[in-house]
């Protein structure tokens, strides 16, 4: 592999990487925030599971984020990617809430501009709407199935010790089904820029084939993987604080509502199904798994009489949907002029 | 044998479990003991039979205290139930100092051999009686917090009653005690017994009271 393609996805890994510190917390967060998950477990957990969904369920959110621009020039990913990763840096400094799927449909947008690509309308207003349906949807989930197993822990009258436990148990498959739809969710937001103008070239491994997408679905999974590893014990061991203290049942019940509207926005086979019962589908966007973690946790304080909810995170949720893109965007056009008229790259 | 046991799914927790369970199950028989001990007395002086039930129940102290331990290092060693252990250590200790005050009780009966009239017998009857009613309430009330946190205002509430009855019966006795023409040494020695007997009571009442904090924090 040439040198200069791997500085060229230095900025998707960097997302990546980015992405990996950051959202494990929302998959995790809660289960080590609350000392009933060991960190250490938890990273080996969320790394095998997001690589595994990155590489196995990556494609269906990368094929939307493909038709809103096929950036067809690799230094123009490396760009776009960038930008992405510059917003986050900037929007997380600055403590508001962000997400890498609103970065990078910025970092898309401002492509599309500076190149004089039409950018597709109607892809663009269904991945926006899946901004606000992703944590409403998230938290109509949560509050179902935290009726339900209320309901269900009155019932079965289960010791404390064995409720612990079987909780104990829940939110390691529940993260570990939540990292797995993290990494088919997200995994579109750190190389699916880099698809068009992919330079792998088609690998055979006793008779499978691995396309040249799915090589840069797993190097992105690692890269996510390592973000894991390396960087987010802080950030899980804070997240309890940050969304307000919660209890045990109402963590597992919002990682698994995070893991199912972000499996929602990823699965092909659940688009499949849908068709095939004639009902509407789901449509296969990137999302942000902290806004459905959001989501959830809003959802059940409602259910509980609203007490506790920091509208202040909510209205960070909220500045982030409009401020996160357009710097993106901003900063993605900008770039591109750079690195054209200065560096004599070709970037479209 | 260990390797078996480490195969088991959920052993630790099944274990822990039990271990809970033998523990209420030692103070609820030695509520038992106890007012099996004071009518013995009551009936027959520190004979050999109340010998047995003070030793009956000293035993069940020391067991309980060994599953206090054993139960103790398990949620820390293993951090169990994280956001309740706290509340469960406080529980077992306050429900451990119970059975210490039916054993103190019952030790200083067995030592000083309070010399108790005829008259006044059918007082302590009734306040031990109340006292174990109250004891008891409490073990149900424990044993709910466990599998269904919802129950415990119920048995929580027959706790304050029975309480507030062993405060009545006290009272009156030690009244009964006063107004009679014992010397003023033996009423001093009687009105002790009738306030260690009553201290149960009231220390059930104080375990209800902080178990009402631990029940409403599992049901939010």
């Amino acid at each position: 592999m040439e040198l200069s393609v791997l500085i060229f996805l230095s900025s998707g890994l960097f997302l990546g990487w980015a992405l990996g510190a950051n959202d494990a917390a929302n998959v995790f967060g809660t289960a080590v925030g609350t000392r009933m998950v060991r960190w250490s477990t938890a990273a080996i957990i969320c790394s095998i599971f997001v690589v595994l969904g990155a590489a196995v369920s990556g494609a269906g959110a990368s094929h939307t984020l493909g038709k809103l621009g096929a950036i067809s020039a690799l230094p123009g990913a490396f760009m776009t990617a960038l930008a992405a990763a510059m917003a986050v840096f900037f929007m997380t400094k600055s403590g508001l809430a962000v997400s890498t799927s609103q970065a990078i449909v910025g970092g898309i947008v401002g492509w599309n501009l500076f190149s004089g690509q039409p950018t597709d309308t109607k892809i663009l207003s269904t991945i926006v709407s899946t901004w606000v349906l992703c944590p409403v949807l998230s938290a109509i989930i949560a509050v179902i199935l935290y009726k339900a197993l209320h309901l269900y822990l009155r019932q079965a009258q289960l010791h404390l010790v064995r409720t612990d436990a079987y909780l104990r148990m829940g939110l390691l498959i529940a993260g570990a089904f939540g990292a797995y739809a993290l990494g088919a969710n997200n995994i579109a937001n750190v190389v699916g820029v880099f698809i068009p103008a992919t330079p792998f070239p088609e690998l055979q491994f006793g008779g499978i084939t691995f396309s040249a997408a799915q090589q840069l679905f797993l190097i992105g999974g690692l890269a996510i993987a390592v973000g894991v590893l390396t960087y987010s014990k802080g950030v899980m061991l804070t997240v309890g604080g940050s969304l307000g203290r919660i209890s045990p049942v109402a963590a597992f019940i919002a990682v698994v509502s995070h893991s199912i509207v972000l499996f929602a926005f990823a699965s092909r086979g659940l688009e499949a199904w849908l068709l095939s019962m004639g009902l509407p589908t789901i449509p296969l966007v990137p999302v942000s798994s902290s806004q459905a973690v959001v989501g959830a946790v809003v959802g059940i304080a409602i259910l509980q009489g609203a007490v506790g909810i920091r509208w202040r995170v909510l209205g960070n949720i909220v500045l982030g949907w409009l401020a996160t893109p357009v710097m993106a965007c901003a900063i993605c056009y900008f770039g591109l002029f750079f690195l054209q008229n200065v560096f004599g790259q070709t970037v479209f | 044998m260990s390797r078996i046991k480490k195969l088991r799914l959920f052993g630790r927790t099944k274990d822990l479990e039990s271990q809970i369970d033998q523990f209420l199950d030692k103070l609820s028989e030695s509520t038992v003991m106890f007012r099996l001990g004071v009518r013995t007395y009551l009936k027959e002086g520190a004979n050999g039979e109340f010998e047995v039930k003070l030793k009956a129940v000293n035993a069940l102290e020391s067991e309980a205290d060994a599953l206090r331990r054993i139960i103790e290092k398990e949620l820390y060693t293993h951090t169990l139930i994280p956001d309740a252990r706290g509340d469960v250590l406080g529980l077992i200790e306050t429900l451990d100092h119970m059975m210490t005050l039916f054993e103190g009780a019952l030790w200083a009966i067995s030592i000083e051999k309070p010399d108790i009239p005829e008259e006044h017998k059918a007082g302590y009857r009734k306040l031990t009686n109340m006292v174990v009613q109250a004891a008891d309430a409490l073990v149900l009330a424990a044993r709910s917090f466990f599998r269904s946190p919802h129950a415990v205002s119920d048995y929580n509430h027959k706790v304050m009653v029975y309480e507030k009855e062993a405060d009545k019966i006290s009272t009156q006795l030690k009244r009964d005690i006063f107004d009679s023409d014992l010397e003023l040494a033996q009423k001093a020695h009687l009105r002790n017994f009738v306030e260690q007997i009553d201290n149960v009571a009231d220390w059930a009442e104080d375990v209800a009271d902080r178990l009402a904090i631990y029940a409403i924090k599992r049901t939010v």
